[in-house]
């Protein structure tokens, strides 16, 4: 049985890796043919880096991932807490619902239906806006509202109920009690939504691809259009980059948060 | 409502605002589209002209339920053996399977292709053996494996989720009263463990159902899947509304199927979302 497990694990892994793998030595091939090998060289690597498109979408990715992520941790920690403290049941389940209709529906139908709402809004107004910059921010912080939410809640049920009582009791404004009192308590939760967010907005393609217009490309639309077509080497090179600098992040996430438990453990064992 | 409560509450409002406008108003234009023809006129022309899509719908539900079927088939014991190899060891075995959900779906799909196509990796490996050339990109299982290779992670993810919580005591308990292994599995464990698979297909059935660039870097565009028809219809203006109309179906397709697979489910499916979060 051990035999068995430990090979079937082992196959897994080698399916899921050896595309990923494959597609690092291509770039650093120097043939121009994935079919022949060229020996090792950084070839493709240059040409990446005298592409300036690659760059304009990579600054846009970052830029749309920065503001949507800003935006949406703002509105999605007010709206948990409102919801928080909201009475109405009603209310609150159909707040909820709102929210929670883009992560049920598929990215696709979210994608078109927004795009529909920009398309008919500009043509109210004669058409002088198009579908760019502004558009795909919107869709990005709407997509990442639910998330933000989803990391704050728990935080708040956690939090005790008086303590904001008290402050408010003691003469704060409900913008201080929140800023002195429940902020600090939950700013675990705020930094890990608004991590998922940035994230989440990085690597969107499908909704991005439908609002973004023909003008303005994110990273991951400027790779759809490229791989529509036979792709050079320098491409494997960008995504070798990619998936390098997500092994990086993630591994220092995972240590960070492993200390983290260790330091938690710790200090239980003191008490 | 009285005044307190409404000031109470005064913080949700942004996000209600925002969830109205950007949410709700963009599905109500969906249906505005399916329902009517170019010129804004009230028809129902979108939706019976469906039927000319129905090889289509067929072929995507089909080929995204084998996928998902295969997907619970490998990951089920792989989440298993996982949740058996002790914390430490399935922390990092757990980890090694979520790396890739973090890379790009183009970027994994894209990485396939580097492998499979007519000119890729297998084929230069077979031509150099002289072993001739097999053509995979452009054939359905291409397209099936694509889907169960991207989404992999999803349908593992929640299963691990609820059988890492599962009381081992039970297990044994069954044991003690004289199951077999086998009988534990399918009497014990499959029950217990049946919230983590529903959450998994979820995960996996919906944005397979709705794929277009897996079927077009594997399909080689020799079919088309729902969202490939989608798309088209979508990169031009005159048959938004078909495409509306499409979409719309669609919808209402996942939307009944997750309800009815949920009320198999009954409530206990929101714990192994938790699994969710890194």
């Amino acid at each position: 049985m051990k035999i068995f497990s430990r090979c079937y694990m082992a196959l897994i892994y080698i399916i899921l890796y050896t595309p990923i793998i494959v597609l690092m030595l291509i770039s650093f091939n120097g043939s121009a043919s994935t079919a022949s090998v060229d020996g090792f060289s950084f070839r493709w690597y240059a040409e990446l880096f005298s592409r300036s498109d690659v760059f304009d979408a990579l600054k846009n990715s970052l830029i749309i991932a920065t503001l949507s992520a800003v935006i949406s941790t703002v509105l999605g920690t007010a709206a948990a807490v409102g919801l928080g403290k909201m009475r109405s049941r009603a209310m609150k389940n159909t707040v909820d619902t709102i929210n929670n209709i883009p992560m049920m529906n598929p990215e696709i139908v979210v994608g078109i239906s927004m795009m529909l709402l920009f398309v008919a809004v500009f043509a109210m107004f004669g058409d002088t806006m198009t579908l760019g910059f502004g558009t795909v921010l919107i869709a990005h912080i709407t997509f990442n509202l639910p998330y933000v939410i989803l990391n704050v809640t728990p935080k708040l049920r956690q939090l005790d109920k008086h303590l904001s009582e008290a402050a408010l009791d003691l003469g704060c404004t409900p913008v201080q009690s929140f800023i002195k009192v429940e902020l600090p308590n939950i700013i675990s939760g705020v930094i890990s939504g608004f991590i998922m967010a940035f994230t989440l907005s990085l690597d969107d393609f499908v909704i991005t691809y439908f609002v973004s217009g023909a003008e303005f490309q994110t990273l991951p639309v400027l790779i759809y259009n490229i791989t529509k077509k036979p792709v050079k080497p320098d491409i494997y090179a960008l995504f070798t980059l990619l998936i390098l600098t997500i092994f990086v992040l993630l591994i220092i996430s995972n240590v960070i948060s492993a200390r983290g438990d260790r330091k938690l453990k710790g200090g239980k064992g003191v008490k | 409502m009285n005044k307190k409560s409404l000031m109470r509450s005064l913080p949700v409002i942004p996000n209600l605002v925002w969830g109205i406008i950007f949410i709700v108003l963009p599905l109500v234009f969906v249906l505005y589209y399916a329902f009517t023809d170019f010129d804004g006129n009230f028809t129902f022309a979108n939706i019976i002209g469906l039927s000319d899509y129905a090889q289509t719908f067929l072929l995507s539900v089909s080929m995204s339920v084998i996928a998902t079927v295969i997907c619970v088939l490998v990951a089920y014991p792989m989440a298993y053996f996982i949740s058996k190899a002790g914390p430490q060891k399935g922390k990092i075995l757990l980890f090694l399977v979520l790396i890739p959900m973090w890379i790009n779906l183009l970027i994994r799909t894209y990485s396939m292709m580097a492998i499979l196509d007519d000119e890729g990796f297998l084929n230069s490996i077979l031509t150099a053996l002289h072993m001739g050339t097999v053509r995979i990109v452009g054939t359905k299982g291409a397209v099936i494996f694509g889907i169960v290779y991207d989404f992999f992670p999803y349908m593992v993810l929640p299963i691990y989720t609820v059988m890492s919580k599962l009381d081992k005591s039970l297990i044994e308990a069954s044991s003690d009263l004289g199951c077999s292994k086998i009988q534990t599995l399918f009497r014990v464990i499959l029950p217990l463990t049946k919230s983590g698979i529903i959450s998994g297909v979820t995960m996996v059935f919906v944005p397979s159902i709705s794929t277009f660039y897996i079927s077009q870097k594997l399909g080689g565009g020799t079919f088309d899947l729902i969202g490939d028809t989608i798309e088209r219809q979508f990169s031009n203006p005159t048959t938004y509304n078909i495409g509306a109309a499409i979409s719309l179906v669609m919808m209402v397709l996942i939307l009944l199927s997750l309800f009815i697979m949920n009320k198999f489910a009954g409530d206990d499916t929101d714990e192994a979302k938790g699994g969710m979060m890194p």
